[in-house]
Order: structure tokens, then sequence, then C-alpha cells
């Protein structure tokens, strides 16, 4: 099966994607959420809350399985897609898209170069 | 330990499952997604590789009188064919696993005597060799002339399910197995293949569970063109449709459970002589102090085995056995005990997820309409 590696994102090893864009977007990847399976449950920080580098932010849950969610970076929480409450499939659907999770004002966007590349993350995965 | 490999593994390598350790047992639990696998089930039809069930044979002069003491159902109840839900219970009472027994037709077993009588019944995955200790351990205490096999790798077992089933089975079938009625069993040809083909299942859903020789079960599965399930949709069925899973619902070290408490007292004959027979009767004298239950979430969450159980109050009073989101109802659902108190349908009660209460309902099982 083929796993979708977009090159313009920054990677963590534990499969969540940063966009960056002025804030930061993130999600998790596809070969994340082929592994989980049907995703059912989506729980998310609220806005204006704090997430810091390589922490918690928040849960997903699968049919068969809870992962917790990791952030890329430290910050504030500027936007939540709340769209996942109701219909959290769109991890599934659409991980890189309509799929997202969080947008993060980054107290210091150098924080993304830590991140691995598309290369290095396809990498891991396969 | 090395796990145990169904036949058709390399089969379900080649169709991309992924698979799980399941009673020791690596096995397929997902084919495409499990909501997929699910609703094919729910909607049309779907084949389920179930090859780590056991088998257990029974046969000889005293196979009836070593079944009725083992299994808490009446065996003698059973006609050729006829198949019936029992728990195997220890001398407490305390449900040790569920099985499924059938009794064998005359005809295909040469080996029958006397009576004829002769019997398999089905352990879960895992408990064949317990099983098979137990009976020929009490079989040999008794002094009961038996003879009893471990056959659980020399069959492959396959469940065709969904409203789709009979038709599919139907046309795979050289014989009759359509006109089956539920819990009724023969042997069958299937594609060349003789099985013991029973109306039998584990999804809520009309269906067939076929055991097969072991070296022809990959003809057998290939001889039904529907959806490939795996055992993470088995298990979103068998929740919705309110069925234990052994050694999840129940578990005789780290939760004994007599049948009552279980919710299965209709397997339970008193007038027989199963060896937890007196312990049953003042158990089913006294009533259960808890009872297997389901419940819905009423808020966003997701039940899973050995989340808390509190009440309105906040106290602690029982243990979610299992849970899911249910596919079909598109709700999160679960199973678990709570005190007697609680049982009844519309009870509020709340489930504790990662430390946080969550409103919950109790609901009656199934779940789904059938």
């Amino acid at each position: 099966m083929s796993i979708d590696v977009p090159d313009d994102l920054g990677y963590m090893e534990s499969h969540e994607w940063a966009r960056d864009g002025g804030t930061v977007r993130v999600g998790i990847t596809d070969f994340a959420q082929d592994e989980l399976g049907d995703v059912v449950f989506v729980e998310l920080p609220d806005v204006g809350d704090d997430v810091s580098k390589d922490g918690e932010f928040g849960v997903i849950e699968s049919i068969k399985a809870v992962s917790d969610l990791y952030a890329p970076v430290t910050g504030e929480v500027t936007a939540v897609n709340e769209r996942l409450f109701d219909a959290p499939e769109l991890v599934n659907e659409d991980p890189f898209g309509e799929g997202w999770m969080l947008e993060v004002e980054a107290n210091d966007p150098d924080e993304l170069d830590d991140l691995m590349s598309a290369d290095e993350y396809e990498k891991q995965v396969q | 330990m090395p796990l145990r490999t169904p036949p058709l593994r390399g089969a379900h390598d080649d169709r991309g499952a992924s698979f799980t350790d399941f009673g020791g047992w690596e096995m397929p639990v997902e084919f495409d997604s499990i909501k997929t696998e699910h609703t094919a089930v729910r909607e049309s039809v779907g084949i389920f590789d179930v090859s780590h069930m056991g088998e257990i044979t029974v046969s000889g002069r005293d196979a009836t009188a070593l079944m009725q003491r083992l299994v808490t159902n009446d065996v003698t109840a059973l006609g050729v064919g006829d198949s019936q839900y029992a728990m195997v219970t220890d001398e407490d009472g305390v449900v040790l696993d569920d099985t499924v027994v059938y009794r064998l037709s005359d005809e295909s077993d040469a080996t029958a005597e006397d009576d004829g009588a002769s019997y398999l019944f089905v352990p879960n995955a895992g408990h064949d060799e317990e099983a098979y200790d137990r009976w020929t351990g009490y079989r040999d205490e008794w002094g009961l002339d038996a003879t009893v096999e471990n056959r659980t790798e020399a069959y492959g077992m396959l469940a065709v399910q969904g409203p789709d089933a009979e038709s599919l089975v139907a046309s795979a079938a050289d014989g009759d197995a359509a006109d089956l009625s539920r819990f009724e069993a023969r042997w069958v040809v299937v594609d060349g293949v003789e099985c013991w083909v029973a109306r039998t299942g584990y999804t809520g859903e009309d269906g067939f569970e076929l055991i097969v020789p072991w070296d022809e079960t990959d003809a057998v599965w290939a001889a039904f063109d529907c959806q490939p399930c795996g055992l993470g949709a088995r298990d979103t069925l068998r929740i919705e449709a309110g069925f234990l899973l052994s050694g999840q619902d129940f578990d005789a070290e780290e939760n004994p459970r007599t049948p009552y408490e279980a919710g299965v007292g209709f397997t339970v004959k008193l007038d027989t002589e199963s060896v937890g027979r007196d312990a049953l009767a003042r158990a089913n004298e006294d009533g259960p102090d808890e009872a297997f239950v389901g419940f819905r979430l009423t808020e966003r969450g997701v039940p899973r085995h050995g989340y808390e159980i509190t009440n309105a109050d906040g106290e602690a009073i029982g243990t979610v056995t299992s849970g899911t989101v249910s596919p079909t109802l598109d709700e999160p659902i679960g199973l678990g005990y709570v005190p007697v108190e609680y049982d009844d349908p519309g009870t509020d009660v709340s489930v504790v997820v990662r430390d946080r209460p969550k409103s919950a309902r109790i609901t009656t099982t199934p779940f789904i309409d059938q």
C-alpha cells in the first residue's frame, strides 16, 4: 500500500506533521491514520491553551487503539479543527487536509528545524 | 512461546491484512477497515477466519455422561445435528469458558458406538488445551469410557455471516445447507470439501460457521466471494449484539462470574449433574449481586475494557468490560457489570474516561434491532 508523504511538511517520530504558514498547522500522517484504522474520537485542547514541543496535546482513538498526540512546537493554540468532534473520520479521509487538528502560534519558529524532512520520515515508516 | 498460525495465514497476508495476537494465535484483525467489514456483515455478508477457536471431540459409550457433567446446559436435549450454547464452569459455578456443543451425526463418525452420541465443542482461543485436560482428567477420575480428542489443529473454522449468508452458502455448498435452522448443523460438501456446517454465529446476524479440515481451509475460504472480515469487526459486531467475550467480559482469574451474573443463566440446567450444579443452585436461589449490562455514552468518548463505572454521586460501582463506538449506531456503547440496583434500562451512570466522568445510560441489549 502506498503512503502519502508530502514534501512541504515537517514530521515527528510520533507521526504528527507540521506545516509552517505563519502559524503552524498540525495533524497526523497518512501512515498514522492507516495504522490506527477507523478514527472514532479526537480530544483536542482549547483555543488559547499552551502546548509545548514534544508534549501531549490531545488524544486520538480508533476502534482498536488509543494514542496520544504530540506537539511539534511550543506556543499558543490559535485554532482547533472542531469538525473532527462530529466527523473524526476526516482524519482517515484527508489526514493532511480536512483532517488537520491544531494551529499553533510558535514561540520559536526555529523549533520546526528539528523536525524530520519528508525523505527522513519516509525512511522511518518503510 | 511462538504464536499459533491459522491455515490461511499466507492468504491473509497476500490480501493485505494486519494481524494481532489473540489467545496465542496470530489472527487477522483488519483487512480493509473495521467499519467497512462491519457494515458488510450488517447489510450483506462477510467471511471471517476463526480458526483460533478450538475443536474438541468426545465420543464413546460415556460421551453423553462426560459432556453432561462438564457443561451447564442439558446435552441430552440435543438431537443429532443440534447444537446449544453452554458454559464450562468450575465446582464453584465460576465460568471458565463459554462454548457451543454440537451433537455430531453418526454417519460421519465411524468410531461412535453404543448410544452413538458423539459431540464436538468449541472452546475459545487458547482454551483448547485446558478444556482437553479438564475433560480427560474428569473422565479418568470418574472412570468413564470416552474418547476425547483435541482437534484444534486438525480443523480450520470459518464464519459466513450477514443477511445474504444464506444465499451465498446455498450457492457454494453441494448439499442443502440453506435449510438448516438456527443452531442446527450437518456435514455438507463445499467446493469438494466435507465441512461441518452450522447455522450459528457471533455477530447478531443470520449466518453459518464451517468447521473445515485444516489443509482444505484455503479452498473453502476461496469458495466464498465476499468481504473478508477480521477480529476487529468481529468484536464490534458482537458488542452490538451484547455477546460475551471469554477472557474479557468474564475471566476465571481476573473477573470471576457465575452464569447468572454474566446474563447467561438460560444456559444453566439445574436438573443435570454438572460439576458446578450445587453452587449454581445456591447462586440462583440467592440471585446475583451484580448484573452484566449494556450502556450508551450520552457524550463523546470511547468506553474501553477496565474503565470505571460510577453512580450519580461519583462513587465507583462497576467496571466496563467491553466498549467501542458502534459502527451501526455511530454512538459509543459498552458492556460491563454494575450492582443489580443499577441494572434497570434508563438508569443514569457515568463512565470514567481518562479521569473524566462521561454521562452514560444503562440500555437493553442487543443494541441493534435483530
